[in-house]
Order: structure tokens, then sequence, then C-alpha cells
């Protein structure tokens, strides 16, 4: 399997505050690998290091065998080619779902007008979007928010998506409808780094699952040793709150 | 996957309605509330007008600032000087909107490489806003003519209206800095991560969210550069305050200052509903197109 991101004794602090104390993690090819822990653990701050959006205290990322660390790496050019979707969707309430699709195909890509539309009506249409395209996000639900977010993300065909607990500020009952997206984008084969709650959808869709503790990944494995055989006594107290909670 | 915009309708036409009636503050009061209102109304300024014309002084008074003659001869010359005003004022603003952004924009960028820039831009606005505008006008409108330099107007109204924009851009950079920082820096991380540049983060994203939350602002400020482009008068230009001042002497009545009152008046207040309507414009725009569509 070829690799599609490493990282390397990832540090990362705010101030005193040392949220990231050496993480190393590969992803493969068409792999779904899942960042599982308590709040506060690093897992956000991971993958907002990935994309660069943080700058790093230590360690170093690979992004397809080439290092996206090194200093005079561009990092437009590397944003580009990785998406990345956050809790709070962020989506640009002045742009209607179609501005904020092609806004970047447009301006960082440099797609002419109609294949930027073409693409952005295509993928809307895709994920059963197609009558939004012209409303404002502010007219939309929260799912249908998060959708027009990944899609915003998957305009630019990213060779990798980051996925910031991409369902923690939906109602419950719009959770589905944004798992069942990124469900498919993994039938598709996109290589995914997932920082989520939900450990049944985690356990269901993950090639491999890390727990995160304290800046560290603690454990890794595939889904149903984690969840079912873990090793780590703080593995094991983390998914007893969990499963306390009613969330496995 | 029922929509939550479809939920969201009745509230929108709901609070739509209520809008139309909030200014007046009589929304759910019916037709009782407007009549106690209008009956509250007309006892008020009746009670002021009564007060005021059994004052004392006030046959003086109508006199001297109420003489319906005194006010209309003096209004034509008035008029026609009061359009160097609204050429000023048109000019400066320009130059302003331009000039404010860019220091406002300076003053946002990021990293120490551009602590000087930043500081420039700092000394710049507290500068502006702390030397009194009126002293600004005088050393440039008098000054620069007087230096004779070659290749640049010498026209005092040239040079008082230089002073104008400098002053005012200092304010103007404050009100779109204060829009700039308001908005949320998630949506500069959101543009960023998708492979715009600063530059274009900030064009696409950050300007157009943050213009459109300081217009009202913006517009106080537009009010104050119309109402100080009386102070090119000061320069012994013929504008619209300086005309009323010649009329008044001439008369020795204070009515053509009225009339210049009213001509100010007369382009502040289209100005103030223009941008009441575009903010309701657009927040219609973002908010209601399930509506219609």
């Amino acid at each position: 399997m070829t690799t599609a991101l490493r990282l390397e004794g990832i540090h990362k602090s705010f101030g005193a505050n040392e949220v990231l104390r050496g993480i190393d993690l590969e992803v493969g090819e068409h792999e779904v690998v899942c960042l599982i822990g308590a709040s506060g653990s690093g897992k956000s701050t991971l993958l907002r290091c990935v994309n660069l959006l943080e700058p790093l205290n230590g360690g170093r990322v690979w992004l397809a065998g080439e290092e996206i660390t090194r200093r005079d790496v561009n990092v437009n050019a590397v944003r580009r080619r990785i998406g990345i979707v956050f809790q709070a969707f962020n989506l640009f309430p002045h742009m209607t779902v179609l501005r904020n699709v092609t806004l970047a195909p447009r301006d960082a890509l440099r797609l002419p007008r109609e294949e930027a539309e073409a693409r952005a009506t295509e993928l809307l249409g895709r994920f059963g979007l197609a009558d939004k395209r012209d409303e404002y996000p502010d007219r939309l639900s929260g799912g249908q928010q998060q959708r027009v977010a990944i899609v915003r993300a998957l305009a630019m065909q990213p060779e990798l998506m980051l996925l910031d607990e991409v369902t923690s500020a939906l109602d419950p009952e719009l959770v589905a409808e944004v798992l069942s997206v990124i469900r498919e984008l993994a039938e598709g084969g996109m290589t995914m780094l997932i920082a989520t709650h939900e450990m049944s959808f985690a356990g269901d869709i993950a090639n491999r699952v890390c727990f995160l503790d304290a800046g560290l990944i603690l454990e890794e494995g595939p889904p149903e040793q984690i969840f079912t055989r873990p090793r780590e006594p703080r593995t094991q107290q983390f998914l007893e709150r969990i499963i306390a909670a009613g969330r496995l | 996957m029922a929509s939550e915009g479809d939920r969201r309708s009745d509230l929108e036409v709901a609070g739509r309605r209520s809008r139309l009636l909030a200014g007046l503050r009589l929304e759910g009061e019916g037709a009782r509330g407007v009549a106690i209102a209008l009956l509250s109304t007309v006892v008020f300024f009746t009670a002021v007008a009564v007060a005021v014309t059994q004052s004392p002084g006030w046959p003086e008074v109508q006199r001297t600032f109420f003489n319906w003659d005194d006010i209309s001869s003096s209004f034509p010359d008035i008029a026609r000087a009061f359009v160097l005003n609204v050429k000023i004022f048109l000019v400066a603003e320009v130059f302003i909107l331009v000039l404010a952004l860019a220091i406002a924009v300076i003053r946002s960028l990021p990293g120490p490489v551009f602590f000087p820039l930043r500081l420039l831009a700092i000394v710049y606005a507290d500068l502006a806003r702390g030397v009194p505008t009126i002293l600004v006008v005088a050393l440039l409108g008098f000054g620069a003519p007087a230096l004779e330099l070659s290749g640049v107007p010498s026209s005092r109204v040239f040079w008082a209206t230089v002073g104008l924009i400098l002053i005012y851009s200092g304010y103007v950079s404050e009100v779109y800095r204060s829009g700039i920082e308001s908005v949320h820096p998630s949506q500069e991380a959101a543009a960023r991560s998708l492979g715009l540049s600063r530059a274009q983060a900030m064009r696409r994203v950050i300007l157009p969210q943050a213009i459109r939350r300081v217009i009202p602002p913006l517009l106080n400020d537009f009010i104050g550069l119309q109402k100080d482009t009386a102070l090119v008068g000061t320069l012994g230009v013929i504008e619209a305050f300086n005309q009323s001042q010649i009329d008044a002497n001439a008369t020795f009545t204070y009515g053509a200052y009225l009339a210049a009152a009213a001509l100010f008046v007369a382009l502040t207040i289209p100005l103030a509903r223009l941008t009441d309507w575009l903010i309701a414009r657009d927040r219609r725009r973002r908010q209601a197109t399930g509506v219609q569509g």
C-alpha cells in the first residue's frame, strides 16, 4: 500500500500548554483512519497541523512522499491537495452555495467559471443538494450546510480529506445524512483522517482506529480490536465512559 | 430528511412583518396603539409650540431667524454655493473609502515582517484622529499653495479637500478595522484551508463580510464629512456656510443660516434612508431566498 500521509514526531504547543507531544502516524492510500479520544486530547489540533493551518513546534509531515513541512514549500499549493471539513461548517455566509463551492476552484486553481460550476453542480447533485445551489447558507439546515462544506472541499479534488468532528454541531436527527455522505466517500476510495465521537460509525467505516490521550497516540489498531479488546487501561476507561453515555 | 429551512420560513415571514413597524415601535399594538401614539404626539408638539411662542424673546427670534423673506431670498445664492460642498464631499468620499481601506488592511497584516507598516498605519490613524480638522484644513489650505510647488494645484479648495481626506481616512480606517476584526477567524481558516492565498481570503471572504457589517458606522462618518465641508469656508472660499454668513451680515438676520442648514439636512437624510434600505435588502437576500424560490 502506498503511503498517502506520514507524520513523524509532531509537537504542538499553545503557550505553556503542550497539546501534541510527539505524534507518529501513517495513512495509506484509500485508507480511512479514525482518531478517537476525549475532548482536549489533541484530535482537532492534529488535523489543523496536517493542513498547515497551525505551525508546528516540532516534527515533519509528508504528503504522498513529499515533505510539506519544509520551509520552502508553497502552503497554498499543499492545502489545495488536502480537503478539511470543520465541526462548525464555516461556510461563507455572504455567498450562495454554488459560489461557496466554486470560489476556490476558480480563484486558487484558476478553473474557468463554466468548468468550476459544472463540477460543483455535479457534486451537489451527487449529494442531494442540487436544489440548494442558489440558496445562501443561512437558509439550510445544519446537515445540509455540512454536506455543502464537504462538497466545497471535494470540489478541489483533494488526495486526502480531513474531517474534524463534522457531526458534533448537528442535531441528532441530522447526523445520519452527513455520515452517509462520508461512507459514500470511503466506498469511493477517498483517503480520510477522521476525528470523531461517533464510535459506532468509526467502528463501521475505519480501517484503523487511533486512540489519542494527552497529545500522544496511546493505542492503534483495527476497530474490532480497539473497541472490544483494548490493551491500554486508559483506552478501556475512555470506552467505558462512552458506553455509559450510550454512544457505543 | 425534512429541511430545516421549511420550518424556518414561517418565523421568517413573521419576523419581516414586524420589522416594517419596528422603526415606529408600534408592532402588536393595533389600531388602538396607533391612535394613542397620534394623540400623544399632537399633544406633545402643541405644548412645545405654545411654550416657545409664549416666551418673552420670541418676537425678536422670529424676526431675526424665521423671516421667510430672508430665508427664501438668500436660498438661491446659498444653493449655488452648496454645489461646491457637494463636489468636495463626493470627491473626498471616494478617496477616503480607498485610502482608509488600504490603511485598515495594512494594519491587519500578520507577522513580524510587516511591523513597520503596521506601526505607520497606527501612527497615522492616531494622528489623523487627534488633530482638529479645522487645523489641518487651515494648514494645508493656506500652507500648501504658499509653497508654490510646480506641478501641483495651488487652489485652496484642492488642499482643503486633501486635508478632509487625510483626517477622515483615519476615522474610516478604524471603522473598517473593527469590521475586519469582527469576522470570525474560522472564516479565514476555511478560506486558507481551500488553498486561497491570504490576499484572496481577504478580498473574497473577509472584506465582503466586514464591509457589510460596518455600513451603518461608515454612513455616520459620511454625514460628518458632509457637514465638515463647511470648514472649507474658513479659508475664504465661497461655499454654503460662507455664503450664508455673507447674506446674514447683509441683512442683520439669520434666516440665511436656516437656508444653509436645510440644504445640509436635505442631503444627509436621503443618504441615511438609502443605507437602511441597503442593509434591509442584504438581510432579505441572505435569509429569505427560500421563501420566494
